[in-house]
């Protein structure tokens, strides 16, 4: 069963690789949309200190939202998703490698990058560590909810915008519990809080989402 | 391994289909022992590959129910499903990934161990000696086919093959060759399933037809 996983992650990251431009997107979608704000608000200090939580979150969210619809697209245009289906590994596990693999190619770099960014909004460096916790727990939460509305969708005409409008109220706790950790932190008060709740969402999210996807797939591919 | 008596029966009983307003078929019965090849057959949009897909628990019936050893497939879950190859209309095979790496992953996620000696072996049965190191985007529809259907050569431990249009855009010689892997196949005591608009040249024990028409 775990070379069954390996292998899909391992493919996923191959298939990635091969086909760089897709990752390029995603992360130059997040660059470019953060460094925006800085020329377009203007170049006071105070302000983008206050703004840059929340605008470096609302970015991230976008961006991996603009990965979403790619997670079992392919697999299902070209037949892969029914051997996947009809794999001899219970499908929630591998639902769960499928995510992990998006997330490694779709969220971890933006995660990587982000310390980058926030210095364009003078974030105090000290406390970019919160940052950067704040969204390695919280992009695979929105990586795991959006499988569920990937794999509801799949196979739908204009199923990005229906996307899009059933995952988004979902992904609105992530944000301001993430945004908010990030804005405690530049406050000063810490946002140990804030990160203790994205872990627990993150914990409570891996254990249900790949499941629930799993079911979502069964039924969208009938 | 599988022996003659040991294979598992599939079993459908009573199945019906509707897909949207059409009714695809109804009623319909059959019993697939070991060694028995059970050919599906009917035109375009007749229920074919419905039929295909019920049988292996990718869609349900509208009503009726497969049985597998005794057991409703539906509980049955990846216990019959480590048991399955399905092939379906869509090759399953990755544009950026080799030959040898589609028949990898495709193993593996059925479950099968191969190692690369096995894979090359497969492809080279199949006439795609020296292509399992080329991106699948170069091969033609007909050896990405072959490429699909290399994995059969690696699947012998497995009691049911569910082949939907094997010989779709393969020539005589790999036609040949896909028939003669199902024969053996079917020598070794397991069952096979599948729909063609070839008359197959396939010896086999007991060769059941059904035709999609007529019920």
């Amino acid at each position: 069963m775990l070379a069954a996983l390996r292998c899909v992650i391992h493919r996923d990251l191959l298939l990635a690789a091969r086909r760089s431009s897709d990752v390029l997107t995603v992360l130059l979608f997040f660059v470019i949309v953060v460094s925006l704000f800085p020329l377009g608000v203007g170049p006071d200090p105070a302000l983008l200190r206050t703004i840059a939580p929340g605008v470096i979150w609302v970015a991230a969210l976008l961006a991996s939202m603009l990965a979403l619809h790619r997670m079992f697209a392919s697999d299902h245009a070209d037949g892969t998703l029914e051997q996947i289906l009809l794999g001899a590994t219970p499908l929630g596990m591998t639902v769960a490698a499928k995510i992990l693999a998006h997330w490694l190619i779709s969220g971890l770099p933006l995660v990587l990058i982000s310390p980058v960014l926030a210095l364009q909004f003078d974030f105090p460096r000290e406390r970019l560590g919160v940052l950067i916790l704040s969204l390695a727990l919280g992009t695979p939460v929105l990586s795991l909810i959006g499988a569920i509305g990937a794999a509801l969708t799949l196979g739908l005409r204009g199923g990005g915008a229906l996307l899009s409008l059933l995952i988004l109220p979902l992904y609105v706790p992530v944000l301001i519990i993430g945004a908010g950790a990030a804005e405690a932190a530049v406050s000063g008060l810490g946002g140990q809080a804030q990160l203790l709740l994205l872990g627990a969402l993150l914990v409570f999210a891996w254990a249900f989402a790949p499941w629930a996807a799993a079911v979502a797939l069964r039924i969208s591919t009938e | 391994m599988e022996k003659k008596t040991g294979t598992p029966s599939l079993e459908a009983v009573d199945l019906h289909c509707v897909r949207g307003e059409r009714r695809l078929f109804g009623a319909l019965s059959f019993t697939l022992r070991g060694g028995e090849l059970l050919r599906i057959a009917g035109d375009n949009g007749s229920g074919k590959t419905s039929l295909l897909r019920i049988a292996c628990g990718l869609l349900e019936a509208t009503s009726g129910e497969v049985f597998w050893a005794g057991e409703d497939i539906r509980r049955l879950h990846e216990e019959f499903w480590r048991q399955l190859v399905y092939i379906g209309h869509a090759n399953a095979i990755k544009d950026d990934l080799t030959a040898a790496e589609n028949l990898h992953v495709a193993c593996t996620l059925a479950g099968v161990r191969t190692q690369p000696a096995r894979i090359s072996e497969a492809l080279r049965l199949l006439g795609l000696a020296g292509c399992g190191h080329l991106p699948a985007r170069a091969l033609s529809q007909g050896q990405r086919r072959r490429t699909a259907l290399a994995r059969l050569a690696l699947s012998e431990a497995m009691p049911l093959w569910i082949l939907d249009e094997p010989f779709a855009a393969l020539d005589a010689v790999a036609v040949e060759q896909v028939q003669n892997l199902i024969a053996e196949h079917l020598s070794r005591g397991a069952a096979v399933i599948l729909t063609t608009h070839l008359e197959a040249k396939i010896t086999a024990s007991a060769v059941r037809r059904i035709d999609l028409e007529a019920t």
